[in-house]
């Protein structure tokens, strides 16, 4: 059987910078026809440039010096831009990974589509729309006939994505690449979205190029899989042999790293250092620096590909018929290698380091001239939670249910409407800036994107030294001790460094001279200068790489382990959830629904929420597949709550009495309780609201 | 003493703004971090380039800033006490002063001998002839300028170029000498280094801009003692001198308009956008309420009503110069009270997207003041906005200032600038033939003091983003060519130190 799409030694070249990065070196993969083809990697490692490629979109820095890209024995590289104009969109369509950004805002959907109908199609009026309405119906928009002629902002993410994809569909491609199409959306919208393309797949018996950095998603879609490193390819294989025995180190280390419940009490393991820049010629293996099995061949001689098993290809010497002993070595280190360390179980069970109590944010929405206000976004709506010292708790929800709002309001940086919140006892609501200045001190935040989160104008050292200084006000004013002060500042600085495992020469750089992990560290140790007792981390590895973000769980496991911390860890990850959390509250828009120990909740759900929630999120072992529960439709905004229990327009179990009013707390353990009709409600809980 | 020296009001804000200049120099040659961006400009060969143009600019600007009146000698003599010319004289008007005092009766052409209007001349015999008569000094050292004229000139002028080459590679080997002994190299070696382009700051392209600029100053200065090089306007003066004292004025109005503009733009834009709430809608009004105003009238009213003050109390100008500066201060202010409306916005806006941002959240965590966050945090990250807004603004106040004495509301009639050298010239568009060089030279001038602005605030743009790398490519190759004899393989070279190599790049 021929490839529908045959790509033999293609390089691409970026003209940025000084000199030509070669972000896509030597690619050779080849799809067939109905095939799903998922292409791995971490970011930075040519797999948008690749799909660019194909489709010849590239920016105008760069410039395809090599290869061949063969779609049905035509070479799509000889062809001219008149001719690739009828190919894109008619053989080849793509979806972005941006469904916000991809649509025009000022164009109706019918008419974004009807533009791909008349460049290929020559379908007059009529038709075409009869054909709009028919693709929108396909991509599972109700009532198509009306929403069609809608603009994007009146649909939401996934819904975007929905039309993207149909836009994507209108010209009837023999292949889709899918350049990350989930990466921007919710787990259950995620779920939708895969959902619906594998099952426009099996009905269009198209060829999907799926580029994605998400193990989760290649496991759930793909038929086979290519593992890309530094601009190659560097192992293929059918999925199921790929999910069973990864062959390529790199690839056995992106499993490690992958946190789950049964790394629970282990490190992960962690890829050293980053890929390594792609101006450079390479003259042996490209990950040798980073391998820990790379011996003196791997740095000068290129490995070939060899076959390890059927279809399943690797680019390695610990595969060559020379050196068979190391393989099997090699396979049996991969466990051990993972350095293990007992979790210590703090004696302190009792007290509450953090309390907050019936915390509510509402944000006025304000009309007119004289801004009055005409209703609230119920942003967090009664929220109470506990943490313990050195402990855990894990905020997990969607995105706009109100995580991190609860992180920020905790933080004192947003205003709060009502509720309490008590750390160590104190209440820190209605504190004067002066007095919680004094407080401030105990508890740090750390943020979501490490891009933002550092000024780019100060050095490192200013930056960890600022929270330093601003907390211990002595340090500015006396003059007479300012070199003693400042020298032990400066050691303050060096150790901390050096405890987020940085090397201390850092500090005399600026933040945009480091990786996205290491201004994570940064961040990390800034807010660890002031010493505090709770750490809110706001998704703070949501930003990064599956290797790069094991190194920054392993420092946060490291860090509560030596200095007692204790962590709200807000964040969407199920598996991140799973590997750190000691409890976990579940939110849906503004309120907790269900909350209690990490194996209580995950592994006996009970709020239809929760269930959904984790029956969404897609695993790699994927072997037993799960009766899909995937929910139907959307968070709705908080600024129009639905009256009773807010999860019912979406709850597969809905009851009558749901619509009316908000379920009270049932508990099934001490530690473990939902709202939800479903169990029986707590007769008492409206007198002890508390936990 | 044999003069008087006179601080004008301007003067005074000059030196402070070449004290604050030299100070703020200073405080970053000491603290390395500072000095490393600087260190980035100087690595730009176009802003060099500029930049050496630019000193020019501002050596003319600065020369002619120090003011003083001349003892007069016939009448210190008669009553034993000193006396002072009422005339006001710079420095420069004493280095200029052949260009200053040899005035003609009208027009003249550049490097021409006779006038460019017949007149009526009454010859030895009584007749009367109209004709192009000679000039007092232009080529008035010529029998037949008819014949001889092309070939002086030329002849002096390669003269003067050939005098400006020596003294341009008097500084090249005094260059050479002084980065041989710094760097303890050779001489020649210096001067092969400097040739290739394989020095760190672009010396080979500050000595081609030195070289031409020397050339055509040594061609400009040996016919300017003969010559009229660039004609002379109405009255006779020459138009050289004009566009050369025009320097200062425009200078001024672009450097001092910016000072007194910057306060209030920096305060009240990043307060309102920091501080959100009734001090941002306070700001808000007034700017937008200042802004409907059309300047040109705001600005219009209020210089006249400063002439009439002026012009009511004679008794507070001892001089013609210090009634013309103090107009002139006074359109630097209002200039300055009009235009920060802009900036003002560009800030308020750029602060309330960077409030939001998490490093800004990061430091209300740490309990840090507000003044602290807005001075650490804001400032450092709106300086680029107010840098470029700087020189937009500066070209921008150059070109104010002639549309304002178009309507007769700029300088003093008596402050040669290069609106009023416009404005005069516009009159003569219309006649024929065209009386061209004064617009020309105006034009001319302009467009290399604003051309040089902006390629060395472009270079300096680029060295203080942080995201974008300029290393000059040359220094680069050279070292790599260095490097690679020591090193044995090249992926040994870069295999131990590949994954930082993009963090450590820098210098």
């Amino acid at each position: 059987m021929t490839p529908l799409l045959d790509i033999k030694n293609l390089r691409t070249m970026l003209h940025t910078g000084l000199e030509p990065v070669r972000a896509v070196d030597g690619l050779e993969l080849s799809i067939s026809k109905g095939e799903t083809f998922a292409l791995l990697g971490e970011s930075g490692c040519g797999k948008s440039m690749s799909a660019l490629s194909i489709m010849r979109l590239l920016p105008e820095a760069a410039e395809i010096v090599d290869g061949q890209i063969k779609i049905d024995g035509c070479d799509l590289l000889q062809l001219p831009e008149a001719e690739m104009r009828k190919v894109r969109g008619k053989r080849i369509s793509m979806i972005f990974q941006e469904p916000m950004l991809s649509l025009n805002p000022v164009m109706t959907i019918a008419a974004q589509i009807e533009e791909v109908l008349n460049q290929h199609f020559d379908l007059h009026a009529g038709l075409a729309q009869e054909r709009i309405k028919a693709i929108l119906q396909q991509v599972g928009i109700s009532d198509a006939a009306r929403r069609m002629n809608e603009y994007p902002f009146q649909f939401s993410g996934g819904m975007k994505q929905r039309v993207m994809i149909a836009m994507a569909l209108a010209g009837n491609p023999e292949l889709l690449i899918a350049d990350e199409p989930t990466t921007a959306l919710d787990v259950t919208i995620q779920a939708q979205v895969l959902d619906l393309m594998r099952d426009l797949q099996q009905r269009t018996h198209m060829a999907i190029l799926l580029i994605t950095h998400d193990l989760g998603v290649v496991a759930e879609m793909a038929h086979r899989v290519a593992v890309m490193y530094a601009g190659e390819i560097i192992e293929t294989a059918p999925r199921e042999h790929f999910f069973q025995q990864p062959a390529h180190p790199y690839s056995q280390k992106l499993f490690a790293a992958l946190p789950t419940r049964h790394k629970r009490n282990q490190g992960l393991a962690v890829i050293s250092g980053q890929v390594p820049p792609l101006s450079q010629e390479f003259h042996g293996c490209r990950f040798a620096d980073r391998c820990p099995h790379a011996w003196a061949l791997c740095r000068h001689t290129i490995p070939e590909w060899i076959e390890i098993a059927p279809n399943h290809r690797v680019r390695c010497h610990l595969f060559d018929q020379q050196a068979p002993s190391l393989r099997s070595a090699s396979a049996a280190e991969m466990p051990g290698n993972l350095p293990a360390d007992s979790k210590k179980v703090m004696a302190d069970q009792e007290s509450e380091l953090l309390k907050i109590t019936d915390l509510k944010i509402f944000f006025p929405i304000q009309k007119g001239l004289l801004k009055h206000t005409v209703g609230h976004v119920k942003a967090v709506d009664g929220v109470s939670l506990t943490i313990a010292p050195g402990k855990t708790l894990a905020l997990v929800g969607e995105s706009g249910c109100g995580k991190t709002t609860v992180g920020k309001a905790i933080c004192q940086l947003i205003p709060i409407t009502a509720g309490s919140v008590l750390l160590n006892g104190t209440e820190l609501i209605g504190l004067a800036r002066s007095q919680l200045r004094k407080k401030r001190a105990e508890f740090q935040i750390i943020f979501q994107d490490p891009y933002s989160s550092l000024n780019p104008k100060m050095r490192v050292t200013d930056i960890i030294e600022e929270g330093i200084n601003a907390l211990n006000p002595g340090s500015d004013k006396s003059s007479s001790k300012q070199t003693s002060q400042s020298t032990s500042t400066e050691n303050q600085v060096d150790t901390l460094l050096q405890r987020v495992g940085l090397p201390i020469e850092a500090k005399w750089r600026y933040p945009h001279e480091f990786s996205g992990g290491q201004r994570q560290r940064i961040a990390i140790a800034r807010a660890l200068a002031v010493n505090p007792k709770l750490l809110i981390c706001d998704e703070p590895t949501s930003a990064l790489d599956v290797s790069v973000q094991a190194q920054i769980l392993n420092l946060l496991r490291t860090l509560q382990q030596n200095l007692g911390l204790a962590y709200l860890f807000i964040t969407h990850n199920i598996s991140v959830v799973e590997y750190l959390a000691d409890e976990v509250a579940v939110m849906y828009l503004g309120r907790i629904v269900e909350k209690g120990h990490v194996d209580e909740v995950l592994n006996t759900p009970k709020h239809p929420y929760t269930q959904a929630l984790l029956a969404s999120v897609p695993t790699i072992e994927s072997t037993s597949k799960r009766v899909s529960t995937h929910l139907s439709g959307e968070l709705p905004s908080p600024a129009n709550t639905p009256s009773g229990c807010y999860f019912h327009p979406r709850c597969p179990h809905v009851m009558p009495i749901c619509r009316e009013t908000y379920p009270e707390k049932s508990t099934f353990s001490t530690t473990h309780s939902a709202h939800c009709y479903l169990y029986p409600q707590d007769k008492d809980s409206s007198q002890t609201n508390t936990n | 003493m044999p003069f008087d020296p006179i601080i004008l009001w301007t003067d005074a804000l000059v030196y402070l703004l070449v004290g604050i200049v030299i100070i703020v120099g200073w405080y970053i040659r000491r603290s390395p971090h500072l000095r490393a961006p600087w260190r980035r400009v100087t690595h730009s060969a176009s802003g060099m380039a500029a930049l050496t143009i630019l000193a020019f600019f501002i050596l003319i600007g600065v020369l002619d800033t120090i003011h003083f009146r001349p003892l007069l000698a016939d009448a210190s003599e008669q009553a034993g006490k000193k006396v002072y010319s009422v005339e006001v004289l710079s420095l420069f008007d004493i280095i200029a002063t052949p260009l200053r005092t040899r005035v003609e009766k009208t027009y003249s052409a550049p490097l021409s001998a006779y006038l460019y209007a017949k007149e009526t001349v009454e010859l030895p015999d009584g007749s009367q002839v109209r004709e192009f008569t000679r000039l007092k000094y232009g080529g008035a050292h010529l029998a037949d300028p008819e014949t001889q004229r092309v070939d002086d000139v030329i002849q002096r002028a390669i003269k003067g170029g050939g005098w400006g080459l020596f003294a341009w590679s008097l500084i090249v080997i005094g260059l050479s000498w002084g980065l041989a002994n710094r760097n303890h190299t050779h001489f020649l070696h210096t001067q092969t280094l400097i040739w290739r382009g394989a020095t760190e700051i672009p010396w080979r392209v500050i000595l081609i801009t030195l070289a031409l600029g020397c050339v055509l100053l040594g061609m400009v200065v040996a016919l300017s003692s003969h010559y009229h090089v660039l004609g002379t306007d109405k009255v006779g003066q020459d138009v050289l001198y004009q566009a050369l004292k025009s320097i200062r004025t425009g200078l001024v109005i672009g450097t001092l308009t910016t000072l007194i503009m910057l306060p209030f733009a920096l305060l009240l834009g990043i307060a309102a956008g920091y501080f959100r709430g009734w001090i941002d809608d306070v700001i808000q009004y007034i700017y937008t309420t200042l802004s409907s105003i059309p300047s040109v009238l705001l600005i219009a009213a209020a210089v006249l009503m400063m002439q009439v003050y002026i012009e009511t109390h004679p008794e507070m100008f001892d001089t013609i110069s210090a009634r013309a500066d103090l107009r002139l201060l006074f359109l630097c202010i209002i200039l300055g009270i009009t235009s920060w409306t802009g900036l003002c916005r560009l800030l308020r806006g750029e602060t309330l997207k960077l409030r939001e941002m998490e490093y800004i959240q990061a430091a209300h965590a740490f309990a840090v003041s507000h003044w602290r966050i807005i001075s650490r945090h804001i400032l450092p990250n709106v300086m680029h906005i107010v840098l470029i807004a700087i020189v937009m603004d500066f070209s921008g106040l150059v070109l104010a200032e002639a549309v304002l004495s178009y309507v007769g509301v700029g300088v003093d009639p008596s402050m040669i600038s290069f609106g009023t050298m416009i404005n005069a010239a516009r009159l003569e568009m219309a006649r024929e033939p065209m009386v061209w060089w004064t617009l020309m030279a105006a034009f001319g001038f302009m467009f290399m003091l604003v051309l040089s602005a902006n390629l060395f605030a472009d270079a300096v743009q680029n060295a203080f983003n942080p995201r974008i790398r300029t290393l000059p490519g040359k220094v680069i190759q050279s070292s790599h060519h260095k490097a690679a004899p020591t090193l044995p393989t090249p992926q040994a070279a870069s295999s131990p130190l590949a994954p930082n190599a993009k963090d450590t790049a820098h210098p």
